[in-house]
């Protein structure tokens, strides 16, 4: 087959991707930044205006207070749905009686959506009516005003995430759990190892790649939270569940301030490739060898 | 499948009582495994929201708003739902979403399999850069291209249509990375012989590659229904003509309106996520190794 016989064929199969992702997500990535060098509402006349969008972030409070709620839930969600995933996958990983349903249980909050999951959380901590409070108030503690409450929303939403998405890592952690080589456990039991070491010294560095992985992708999902704060309380009360997207969809969306948006959107995304080169070089230096 | 093979002897229930006093165990034990004590509640705690969502949707408003609540619905009604389909779209936006749902599966298992075997099985001019640039797009997230996004749809005429949900769901450089993958795994022998046979480069991708292909089809499928069909974000800043919205969408703003309504709330909600329940159930397997497939990708 000749050379250009070949490209056309190629090019063929590869040609309808290529042009899609190219199109619909390196063209806009590339347009974004030009964006975030205007000033522009997507009406009247475009102004260059330089870095100064960038600038500006620096001397945005309300982009502060959203950095720091996103970072704030950041630290609840990220620790907690890495450590309870390998605590329920451990707990998951025998053979006993009901496992697959226990499993199930665990796996099928994943397929509800932020939107249906926000709409329950509304319904489950309502202050009045809600299961919670209900439950709350049988235990004889006083009732709680969760997602009205600026002190507890941000928790609230922080919970509800991880039962959406305790599924996920869980799951990984199983497989991983599962592929882990029984002669590694056994010659371990062998030299007389009991089952906490063989836990510490054995299992839990053959799953620190999972981790490391596990940890950077519910990092990027806990940076870009959004959905979830939409359904609840949109952003209040107070304010207090602004998170950086949430601000940012505002931003763009509802004051139609596409070139701060457009700078807003890339120093989100330059820190959240910083976050992750930096968490994957920190394993290569550590020599867990996840990537 | 791995979750179903044996558990690792780490964690299976072996008699440990071997080395820490196993009299005194073996006296007390349970007739039953005690991680039972453990996983029940565990299992209790992730299925109570769920369970609290249908109950709801079949109790009146006055029932919800008693304290205290009543557990089950003391006259169960389908009065939710019957006006919940009254008084909203929720068959227009379901069908938005199946319709998009559909076109993104659709459109997913063509262009990406053709993508991923043009990269991983033909050597023609311009493979390995135009590889690289697709593979580099899988990091660039969502909100940074929202806006240019919105405005090349705005000057397209796109925006408030269908297609402006489905465009962004054609392809993606994940799909392609993961189709790649899989043929890159499989032997070439099949191929070759097919093609010694006198079958076209296109007849052996479409009768003898793709039949083999189907778990990494159903992975891709799996993972494309649950992104197309959950996506919030994105048809909430692309639509806002509410026959175009999709049920995600639909039910958000829903809620703006009737803030309290719970039982019409809870039947909104039950009808856009049993649909995933329900396949999640029939086809557990295959999601479990969607989900697992996601995990390993680094």
């Amino acid at each position: 087959m000749g050379g250009a016989r070949r490209a056309a064929t190629g090019w063929l199969f590869v040609g309808p991707s290529t042009l899609v992702i190219l199109g619909l997500s390196l063209f806009p990535a590339g347009w974004a930044f030009y964006l975030s060098q205007l000033k522009w509402n997507g009406f009247s006349e475009a102004r260059a205006v330089g870095f100064q969008n960038y600038t500006r972030m620096t001397d945005d409070p309300e982009l502060g207070s959203a950095a720091l709620h996103t970072l704030f839930f950041t630290v609840l969600y990220v620790p907690t749905s890495v450590l309870l995933g390998l605590g329920i996958a451990l707990a998951l990983n025998r053979r006993i009686r009901f496992i697959g349903l226990y499993r199930t249980a665990v796996f099928v909050p994943f397929v509800a959506s932020a939107a249906a999951t926000g709409i329950l959380s509304n319904y489950l901590f309502d202050p009045q009516f809600g299961f919670v409070n209900s439950v709350i108030r049988r235990l004889g503690l006083p009732p709680q005003r969760f997602l009205e409450d600026p002190n507890q929303a941000m928790t609230v939403i922080a919970l509800m995430s991880l039962w959406a998405s305790l599924g996920f890592t869980v799951v990984v952690y199983l497989a991983a759990l599962q592929d882990i080589p029984r002669d590694l456990v056994e010659a371990a039991m062998i030299d007389g190892a009991n089952r906490r070491q063989v836990f510490w010294h054995v299992v839990l560095p053959q799953l620190t790649p999972v981790t490391v992985f596990t940890t950077i992708w519910q990092l990027i999902g806990a940076l870009q939270l959004f959905d979830l704060v939409y359904t609840t309380t949109r952003g209040g009360p107070v304010e207090s569940t602004k998170t950086i997207v949430y601000y940012l969809w505002e931003q763009a969306f509802k004051q139609l301030n596409f070139g701060y948006g457009s700078a807003v959107a890339y120093v989100l995304f330059a820190a959240t490739m910083v976050i992750t080169l930096a968490m994957i070089l920190y394993s290569r230096f550590a020599k867990v060898q996840a990537f | 499948m791995a979750l179903s093979t044996a558990p690792t002897p780490t964690t299976d229930d072996t008699p440990a009582g071997l080395h820490d006093g196993g009299d005194r165990r073996r006296r007390w034990r349970l007739p039953f495994s005690p991680y039972h004590l453990l996983l029940l509640p565990l299992a209790v705690v992730f299925v109570m929201p769920l369970l609290q969502m249908v109950l709801a949707s079949f109790k009146t408003d006055a029932e919800i708003r008693q304290v205290p609540p009543t557990f089950f619905p003391a006259h169960p009604t389908v009065d939710g739902y019957v006006r919940l389909f009254h008084e909203s779209d929720v068959l227009r936006w379901l069908a938005n979403s199946v319709v998009v749902a559909t076109c993104a599966i659709l459109a997913h298992l063509v262009l990406c399999s053709m993508a991923g075997y043009g990269f991983s099985r033909l050597r023609f001019a311009g493979r390995g850069v135009s590889f690289v640039l697709l593979v580099g797009t899988i990091m660039i997230p969502t909100q940074l291209l929202m806006i240019p996004t919105y405005i090349m749809f705005t000057k397209l005429g796109v925006v408030n249509t269908l297609p402006a949900v489905i465009l962004p769901w054609l392809t993606s450089a994940f799909g392609v990375f993961l189709m790649r993958q899989f043929f890159l795994s499989l032997p070439r022998e099949l191929e070759e012989a097919a093609r010694l046979d006198g079958c076209s480069q296109f007849g052996v991708f479409w009768r003898v590659v793709l039949p083999l292909a189907k778990p990494a089809l159903a992975t891709l499928a799996i993972f494309t229904l649950l992104g197309s069909w959950n996506d919030l974000i994105w048809p909430l800043i692309a639509i806002n003509d509410d026959r175009w919205y999709t049920i995600q969408l639909g039910l958000a703003n829903f809620q703006g309106q009737r803030r309290t309504e719970w039982s019409l709330l809870m039947s909104g909600n039950v009808v856009a996520t049993m649909p995933m329940v329900v396949f999640f159930l029939v086809a557990q397997r295959q999601f479990v190794a969607t989900m697992t497939f996601s995990g390993m990708k680094g």
